[in-house]
């Protein structure tokens, strides 16, 4: 173990929860990406029918109590739901590994992510993207080009948003893949372990500082992302 | 190279009924706001689909609804300045420009207009490396003129590139683009509202009126005519082709001369021996039977009268042959009718020199064959 990190008296099962968590909210953030930034665009741009229930669908797991959100997806990702039988047949399965964890964090920090996504997709300017097509460029190249680079501060602001979700979910998480030392439990289910044994709130308090301290490094990286490219685009 | 055009769309309470076919050089769309000009180059440059129509560029079709052809806009090769520059704020001067040339590879380039070419026609190779949020407004329209010419088009919109600009900024880019009419060699359609830019720069003119056209013709016709709508019937003008023959810094004056005749105009900045286009507006010509003497006004032009028309209101339009040029004057019945203007009759045009607007004076351009 590094001799500095050693110093925090951190316990090597302390130490699992910590590179969990960091392992699953990374997974769940980067796997949300691209269909967060589809469902995104589709929001704010298309107007089809079932558009409504499609963001009320997205936007579920922000009004359901996180365990109805973990139950349903036991139902479907349980190694005899709906999906997670036939997912388990070509070798994937969810249920109470630390892969359905991502996929809950995944679940929940969702809504957060469209939104941001959403809002800023909303706010580029589609004559900037007119006058890219007038040049030549196919709507593919405008969306490359123009779009995404005009959107990203919402998309980064979106991803760490969904990060920090990640980070600190707990009620959807161990209810569908339970609370397991060095597979699904992650620091919220640590910091909730050790509230629950006698002695333990010297490392509850430990893991709580590292819980704050990690949000606030996420917030802070976003914020200097978004001002330095607020500078870049000459609005800052 | 020519463009067809036979659009109609309704939208809301607007209905926009056009049809036009634009010859080669710069053709005009002139209208007051709500006319359906706009909407008109959104149906070319294919960011607005009518609801029938026709268009074709250089005998290629880009719409037909008949036959559910429509080419998207960005296979359509139409470049498009709009009223504001719309430069990609992420990008800086240099990536705007080039951005069009990654989908254009393998296109022949326009004689004249590599990018070295186009930066140094428009003055812009000190903006390179700035982000648009840093420009004037008259720098992010020249390299908005640029990003357009560098995407290698084959027809040029404008849709009021001016009307953001104040009179400097207008006056700074009024000559670059009669440089790119005389020099590029694509046609362009341009949006204006404004006579003055009319004049100078149009060689083909179409008038709309509540999405309607109005005339279409060559301009130097339409505006001796004054068939500019309802508006500007008042700023009828003819269009002359001069030279300028010389300048007098202690009158501050510019002497131009042309087979009408000699003019004098308020001092122009061009070379000895530029040829210059000059409107001069209708109502501001007198005439006079006799050669007049002991008279304030400098320019006085001999020519034959060609015919009367009369325009309502008391007034008549008394179009001139001035050695082969046409000229307009606008004057009352009661001036007529005591003058005895006829047909054939040898009269005398007096204009102030004040009358000519210098912003109205373009670079010339053979009007061609003016039918009188």
């Amino acid at each position: 173990m590094d001799p500095i990190l050693d110093r925090l008296g951190l316990t090597p099962d302390e130490w699992t929860a910590i590179a969990l968590s960091l392992r699953v909210a990374a997974v769940a953030t980067v796997a949300s990406l691209g269909p967060g930034l589809a469902v995104a665009w589709l929001l704010a741009r298309k107007r089809f029918p079932g558009r409504g229930l499609l963001d009320g669908l997205v936007h579920l797991p922000l009004i359901l109590p996180p365990v109805v959100t973990g139950y349903l997806l036991l139902l479907a990702f349980g190694r005899r739901g709906t999906f997670g039988a036939a997912l388990a047949e070509i070798g994937i399965v969810l249920s109470f590994r630390w892969t359905g964890a991502a996929l809950a964090c995944a679940v929940m920090g969702f809504p957060l992510m469209v939104r941001a996504m959403r809002l800023s997709l909303e706010a580029v300017d589609r004559r900037v993207e007119q006058a890219a097509a007038t040049l030549g460029a196919s709507p593919w190249s405008v969306f490359l080009t123009v779009t995404l680079p005009l959107a990203l501060p919402g998309v980064l602001a979106g991803a760490v948003l969904a990060f920090a979700k990640a980070m600190g979910e707990f009620g959807a998480t161990i209810t569908f893949v339970s609370n397991i030392p060095g597979e699904t439990q992650t620091l919220p289910s640590a910091i909730y372990t050790l509230t629950q044994v006698p002695g333990g709130e010297g490392g509850a308090l430990r893991l709580t500082l590292i819980s704050v301290a990690l949000s606030m490094a996420a917030l802070l990286a976003s914020e200097l992302l978004a001002r330095r490219l607020a500078r870049r685009l000459g609005a800052g | 190279m020519s463009l067809d055009l036979d659009v109609s769309l309704t939208r809301g309470a607007f209905r926009l009924d056009v049809a036009f076919r634009a010859p080669a050089g710069l053709t005009a769309l002139f209208g007051r706001s709500g006319s359906g000009k706009t909407t008109v180059i959104d149906c070319l440059a294919g960011l607005v689909r009518p609801d029938r129509g026709r268009i074709a560029v250089a005998g290629e079709t880009l719409l037909d609804t008949d036959r559910r052809i429509a080419v998207p806009t960005h296979r359509r090769r139409i470049g498009v300045v709009f009223q504001e520059s719309r430069l990609m704020p992420h990008l800086s001067v240099r990536q705007n420009l080039v951005y069009g040339r990654r989908f254009s590879r393998g296109r022949e380039e326009a004689p004249g207009l590599a990018f070295d070419d186009v930066i140094g026609l428009l003055g812009i190779g000190h903006l390179l490396a700035r982000r648009p949020a840093g420009l004037s407004g008259g720098e992010g329209q020249r390299v908005a003129i640029g990003r357009a010419l560098l995407s290698r088009p084959r027809l040029l919109l404008m849709d009021e590139p001016l009307a953001a600009l104040d009179a400097a900024r207008k006056a700074e880019i009024l000559p670059l683009i009669e440089r790119l009419r005389d020099g590029a060699g694509i046609p362009i359609v341009y949006v204006s509202h404004a006579v003055s830019e009319v004049a100078r720069l149009a060689d083909t003119l179409v008038v709309l009126e509540a999405g309607r056209v109005a005339a279409a013709g060559p301009a130097e016709a339409l505006l001796r005519r004054g068939e500019l709508g309802p508006d500007h019937a008042a700023q009828s003008g003819s269009l002359l082709d001069m030279v300028v023959a010389g300048h007098d810094s202690a009158s501050g004056l510019t002497h131009l001369s042309g087979v009408a005749g000699d003019l004098s105009v308020p001092r122009l900045d061009r070379t000895v021996g530029t040829p210059v286009r000059l409107l001069v507006p209708a109502r501001d010509v007198l005439l006079a039977t006799r050669v007049p003497v002991g008279l304030s006004a400098r320019n006085v032009l001999a020519g034959t009268v060609r015919d009367l028309t009369p325009l309502g209101e008391g007034a008549v339009r008394v179009t001139l042959d001035c050695g082969g040029a046409a000229l307009a004057a606008r004057l009352t019945q009661a001036s007529v009718r005591d003058l005895a203007l006829a047909p054939g009759r040898p009269v005398f045009a007096v204009v102030k020199s004040a009358a000519f607007d210098p912003q109205g004076i373009g670079t010339g351009r053979g009007l061609g064959a003016v039918e009188i």
